[in-house]
């Protein structure tokens, strides 16, 4: 199940969430459902009896990550193992004994807005590390436009606003914000630049709705322009892009509403490098109904992406039950099926 | 893929620096490593082709080419621009 539930399903019982998950990602986003040619290959992976499922040989694609070098000695409860090692320790033990394709690195509060003060210390850390790594070494935190709002920021909080009726002073509040993310996305960017940082990860973008995610657009494209040999990775928070402004668009097209397929586009049209698709799982539902949504919405973005795709698959998203130990069956089939499937170009 | 168990972290590379697709990705660094795509995830073949090349490999083996100076013939062998590498030039004043 979406939650993380082990429940057993018969084969119709199976076939029928797939063809209904299809069908809401179809639904919702105007796109072509998964065709026969999809479905049976999907049921099969469902089918399989083993628990841990894989792709065949030469079908294997690369991961990138948030941070999951670092979780070695976190200490948060829902994702850290709190072990007693160092950050530079983690990161190479996630490189060196995990065989990462990539490794990433960020702050505890992974949130570009509480990097800003502490730039300097992030920078020597990533420096440290970088002289050791081998693997490609992004840098990863989150736009996360809503604490730049009161009680956290400077700005009016829309959410305070809106129900009040005062529809221009949620907007100009919104609009002021995006602004002042924007040359924060861009100075911590530039920052880890300057000491050689490989890859950017702007992790869980437009988390606080079209004028957030505009926020990244534009510092991403603001950025190709001096950082040239750094890559930038934008990852989604949702499937749908919240209209919380309703107006804003970037290259011609208005954010508010866009789902994966049209995401990608602008993205790529601000100059990122990897685009990664986030869709969001209803935990009520099976892992068949979720993953046939997932593969749909990922399919059709894949098919129009001229970069790299890579879906997210941490808990509660493309697939993966909404759980904090997800459950290696349901994770594997989903990794298996966004590539067999959906094409994607990396996880 | 493996990262440096294989060849995951050199197909990364290619899609940090030169936005390809998976599909096109391997086929760059296959040829650039004169070996079939399939192999590139095949540990007996990767484990000496990243000794030879010197591009860094899983074990400890004294004094081969591990972080910046691995990352430095990645960079010649693959022809893409790495900034942390460029960076360790600069220092060099190469």
């Amino acid at each position: 199940m979406g939650d993380g539930e082990r429940i057993m399903m018969s084969s119709e019982e199976i076939r029928e969430d797939l063809l209904a998950g299809t069908n809401d990602a179809a639904d919702r986003a105007n796109i072509p459902v998964l065709t026969q040619d999809d479905l049976e290959p999907l049921f099969e992976i469902f089918a399989e009896p083993s628990k841990i499922v894989g792709v065949r040989a030469g079908e294997e694609v690369i991961v990138t990550d948030d941070a999951v070098a670092t979780l070695f000695f976190l200490d948060q409860e829902n994702c850290g193992q709190g072990l007693p090692m160092g950050r530079v320790q983690s990161i190479l033990a996630y490189e060196r004994a995990c065989c990462a394709d990539t490794i990433s690195t960020g702050h505890t509060d992974y949130s570009f807005k509480q990097v800003k003060p502490i730039v300097n210390f992030e920078k020597q850390e990533y420096y440290n590390a970088s002289m050791m790594t081998t693997a490609p070494f992004f840098y990863g935190s989150q736009p996360n436009m809503g604490l730049y709002f009161r009680p956290d920021g400077p700005y009016p909080n829309p959410a305070d606003l809106l129900p009040s009726g005062k529809i221009k002073e949620a907007l100009d509040a919104q609009e002021e914000a995006a602004a002042h993310l924007t040359k924060d996305l861009i100075y911590v960017s530039k920052q880890m630049y300057d000491v050689g940082c490989e890859g950017i990860n702007f992790d869980t973008s437009a988390s606080a709705g079209d004028a957030d995610f505009f926020a990244t657009l534009q510092a991403v494209s603001e950025l190709k322009k001096e950082t040239r040999h750094m890559a930038i990775e934008v990852g989604m928070s949702s499937e749908f892009v919240m209209g919380m402004h309703g107006d804003i668009t970037f290259d011609g097209k208005r954010l508010a509403g866009m789902y994966p397929h049209e995401q990608v586009k602008v993205v790529e049209a601000a100059g990122a490098d990897i685009f990664g698709p986030a869709i969001n799982v209803v935990v009520s539902k099976s892992t068949p109904w979720n993953l046939a949504r997932a593969v749909t919405f990922v399919k059709k973005c894949v098919a129009v992406a001229n970069i790299p795709v890579h879906p997210n698959v941490g808990m509660g998203v493309c697939g993966v039950p909404m759980f904090e130990v997800p459950p290696i069956d349901a994770v594997t089939r989903t990794s298996k099926a966004l590539v067999l499937i959906g094409k994607a170009d990396g996880l | 893929m493996g990262g440096i168990r294989t060849a995951g972290d050199l197909v990364a590379w290619m899609q940090m620096s030169r936005r390809m697709k998976i599909n096109e990705a391997k086929a760059y660094v296959a040829e650039k490593l004169g070996i079939d795509v399939i192999d590139l995830t095949n540990e007996e073949v990767m484990r000496q082709v990243r000794e030879d090349l010197d591009i860094g490999i899983i074990t400890s083996v004294a004094g081969s080419a591990k972080g910046i100076a691995a990352k430095w013939n990645i960079a010649e062998l693959l022809d893409i621009q790495i900034n942390s590498v460029n960076l360790f030039k600069e220092k060099l004043h190469l």
